[in-house]
């Protein structure tokens, strides 16, 4: 299965049609998908041209908007780099959830319970602490997989739901639950553990934090060991044929173990980047999901780190964008979910695209026949 | 020569893995389960009301377990003295069962506890994954890997709830299993047609299945809450053999979903093993190319079975709302089609496998329900835990090397 994944969605060089067009026009005719069933569950034309223009203002329309958007694409696309990363190994991780969830409890532990670091020190160790564990839980999977060839997909989904009950039971032990509350909810982490809020010059109000730049340099960092190194290399090849890598003398069970490494590590920063950036502790489903949102904008992103950055970023417009449609049009932010899932359909099937409008794509449709 | 001596190899370090899980299961059950336990545990094998009564079966608690726990122990031991076993997979089978009965003694010692309602707790919660894991056996013998089986169990509970509140439970169910075939058709239309990705299509169809039912259920539901008040359906004893002590309510007082999932899974086994039509379907997935020469029609098999697969979801998904609570709430599958489809891949890809798999998934699940009963010193997480654990350890140890339909994954483009 992951040969013809590769082939198809793992491309390394992508052309501009490819890589703008068909995602606009995906996004617009789910948009159209979307408005045709507003129109169809009774929403009026007036209140249904007030939700997409909210969706707009709320994603792009001002500062706020764009620093909400930011806030919201950077776990998915700190996580989504982790799936990426996998899949250009042939590993199909579908338990970013759980690592973010286990990343995100020791980034809250090591925030709340140690008190005489600064800043300097206490949040580089919260995240770091957050992506090791993470890290070392996805490594679960990888030794399982290597050492008796335990399928990745049921060991993922087998440690997202040990990993859900786990949350559970920790927030509700005494050393993490908040004194005083009932409800499992964690204490909230220090001062010194917080990404430090970017625009908060201008407007205290908006969220964007720092996470957002380490996203980035996380982006270019991933995409410089991805193609710029031996490991990557290995990485691809063990992915693109796993016989021949092994014939060429690279070492699958290390590899697959050191894949799944990295991309928990990636999956638990996603976590502790909640944590630290957004919620400041921890709650049952803090991760929000954020873990299988992220398989759909790595397979958006094809699979490469700067195409996960824009999918990301897209994701998190339509997060963004859909919390104000709700609030002005009184629209379900669940209709962002229909939005996207038909988005991804779009751009997973370039075929329909092209002959929705073949003027376009001419010479694509003409090398298709 | 080289694979033989490689796979004995690996077989000589896997019946060694299981002998030391097998003796590490041996000290902790002695240690934890059977010292400093006092009191007989009482299981309840009949309801006071059944017809053909057992009496309790008593259990002394710390004697049961120490010994146990040295077969445990014993059996580790044998497994690495003889250093290869073609019956070390059963071993490790028969180990998690013995640790699973020293679990329940020492948690109802001194107590008692009704055996026959978890085992019938068991199957009703094996249902929907069974079906789930079947629909999953089905797209995945033509090679479509059906990510989406989750979707397809949410949109069938959708549908049940509103149809069957409209019409009546039969119709919704009716409706469930055609919205079903709906979304496996449009798996379909993607995978097979369109060439898109299969894992990529599986998720988007999970994502607008939650995104459709949340969305209908946030608009219309919370307005019109007739519209999700379905009739729930009846349990049908089946008779004579329903009377039986023990087996008659574990297997025969259940609603339509139980059987209906039972004769599912036989016939299927049937259509994929013993007729024309399964012998090319399974061709399809495992050398589309080679069936294509032959004159089957690649691509009109997989539209067949995936639909099919569809249908079937939709059925398992009807029982969350018409054949247990009656009513449709967002997300309420709760990850069933993923474990479906581990209780796929535990089952080798076969009917009565995932049902096997699908009954052990049910039983943890039933343990932990009732357990909480008993009040153990385990805090309930951990127990919900448990069978995921064990899900690993099994998959690791049992099937680690188990097979996929080796086109799987990979369109059809015929030449």
């Amino acid at each position: 299965m992951m040969d013809y994944l590769k082939k198809k969605f793992v491309s390394e060089h992508l052309d501009v049609k490819e890589i703008l067009l068909v995602p606009i026009f995906a996004t617009f005719f789910a948009l159209t998908i979307g408005c045709l069933f507003l129109l169809a569950t009774g929403e009026g034309l007036k209140n249904i041209f007030i939700a997409y223009s909210s969706l707009f203002i709320g994603s792009l329309g001002s500062l706020n908007a764009l620093s909400e958007t930011f806030t919201a694409a950077t776990p998915l696309i700190f996580a989504a780099l982790g799936i990426a990363l996998a899949f250009r190994a042939g590993l199909f991780n579908i338990g970013a959830e759980g690592q973010m969830i286990i990343g995100g409890m020791a980034a809250v532990i090591v925030g709340f319970s140690i008190d005489f670091l600064p800043v300097w020190l206490h949040l580089p160790l919260a995240l770091s602490v957050g992506a090791l564990f993470g890290a070392m839980y996805a490594s679960i999977a990888g030794w399982l997989k290597a050492s008796t060839g335990a399928h990745e997909v049921i060991s993922t989904i087998m440690l997202n739901l040990i990993a859900i009950r786990l949350l559970d039971y920790m927030l509700r032990s005494p050393i993490i639950q908040k004194e005083g509350r009932n409800d499992p909810i964690s204490k909230s982490v220090l001062n010194t553990s917080e990404l430090p809020q970017l625009l908060s010059f201008i407007d205290p109000q908006l969220r964007l934090h720092a996470g957002f730049l380490v996203m980035l340099g996380t982006v270019l960092l991933i995409y410089w060991l991805l193609f710029h190194t031996t490991i990557g290399y290995e990485f691809r090849s063990t992915g693109a044929n796993p016989n021949a890598a092994k014939y060429a003398g690279i070492k699958a069970t290390f590899t697959i173990v050191l894949v799944m490494f990295i991309a928990g590590a990636l999956a638990g920063l996603a976590g502790a980047n909640q944590i630290t950036g957004v919620l400041g502790r921890a709650s049952p489903g803090f991760s929000a999901s954020i873990g299988f949102d992220a398989i759909a904008v790595a397979l958006l992103g094809r699979s490469h780190p700067i195409g996960v950055l824009f999918a990301g970023l897209l994701f998190g417009a339509l997060i963004a964008g859909g919390r104000l449609m709700q609030v002005k049009a009184g629209v379900s932010v669940d209709l962002i979910t229909i939005i996207q899932a038909l988005i991804i359909v779009f751009i997973a099937a370039p075929l329909l695209v092209r002959r929705a409008v073949p003027w376009i794509f001419k010479e694509d449709i003409k090398k298709d026949k | 020569m080289n694979m033989e001596v490689k796979s004995s190899y690996h077989q000589i370090k896997q019946t060694q893995l299981i002998g030391y899980i097998l003796i590490a299961l041996g000290i902790f059950s002695t240690f934890v389960f059977s010292v400093g336990v006092e009191g007989d545990a009482v299981f309840r094998l009949s309801r006071p009301r059944d017809p053909l009564a057992l009496q309790n079966l008593v259990v002394p608690a710390s004697p049961y377990n120490f010994f146990v726990s040295f077969v445990l122990t014993f059996l580790g031991i044998r497994l690495l003295i003889k250093r290869m076993s073609n019956y070390s997979s059963l071993y490790l089978g028969l180990g998690f069962f013995l640790l699973i009965t020293c679990f329940l003694v020492w948690a109802t010692a001194g107590k008692s506890f009704s055996l026959t309602g978890m085992l019938q707790a068991t199957v009703v919660r094996a249902t929907p994954i069974a079906l789930a894991g079947l629909a999953g056996v089905l797209s995945e013998r033509v090679a479509v890997i059906n990510i989406g089986i989750e979707g397809m169990l949410l949109v069938g509970a959708f549908a049940g709830a509103v149809f069957g509140s409209i019409f009546g439970g039969l119709i919704g169910l009716i409706f469930a299993i055609f919205v079903g075939a709906l979304f496996g058709l449009l798996l379909a239309v993607l995978v097979i047609t369109y060439r898109v990705d299969q894992i990529i299509a599986g998720v988007a169809i999970n994502i607008l299945a939650l995104g459709t039912t949340s969305f209908l259920t946030s608009h219309l539901l919370k307005s019109h809450p007739h519209l999700n008040d379905a009739p729930i359906f009846k349990p049908i004893k089946i008779p004579f053999i329903s009377d039986l002590p023990v087996i008659g309510p574990t297997f025969f007082q259940h609603n339509f979903f139980v059987y209906g999932a039972l004769i599912l899974i036989i016939a299927s086994t049937f259509y994929l093993f013993n007729t024309g039509i399964g012998l090319r379907l399974r061709a399809v997935g495992e050398h589309p190319k080679a069936a294509d020469t032959l004159g089957v029609n690649v691509l009109k098999l997989r539209y067949l079975n995936v639909t099919l697969a569809g249908m079937v979801a939709g059925f398992g998904g009807a029982w969350f709302t018409i054949g247990s609570v009656g009513r449709f709430d967002e997300a309420m599958t709760g990850g069933r089609g993923f474990i479906g489809l581990a209780a796929m891949i535990f089952g080798r890809w076969h009917p009565v496998g995932a049902l096997m798999a699908a009954l052990v998934f049910g039983f943890a699940d039933s343990l932990q329900q009732k357990l909480a009963i008993l009040k153990t010193p385990i805090p309930s997480e951990f127990l919900a835990m448990a069978p995921y654990i064990a899900t690993i350890v099994l998959v690791a140890g049992l099937i680690g090397r188990a097979r996929a339909p080796n086109a799987i994954g990979k369109p059809y483009i015929k030449e």
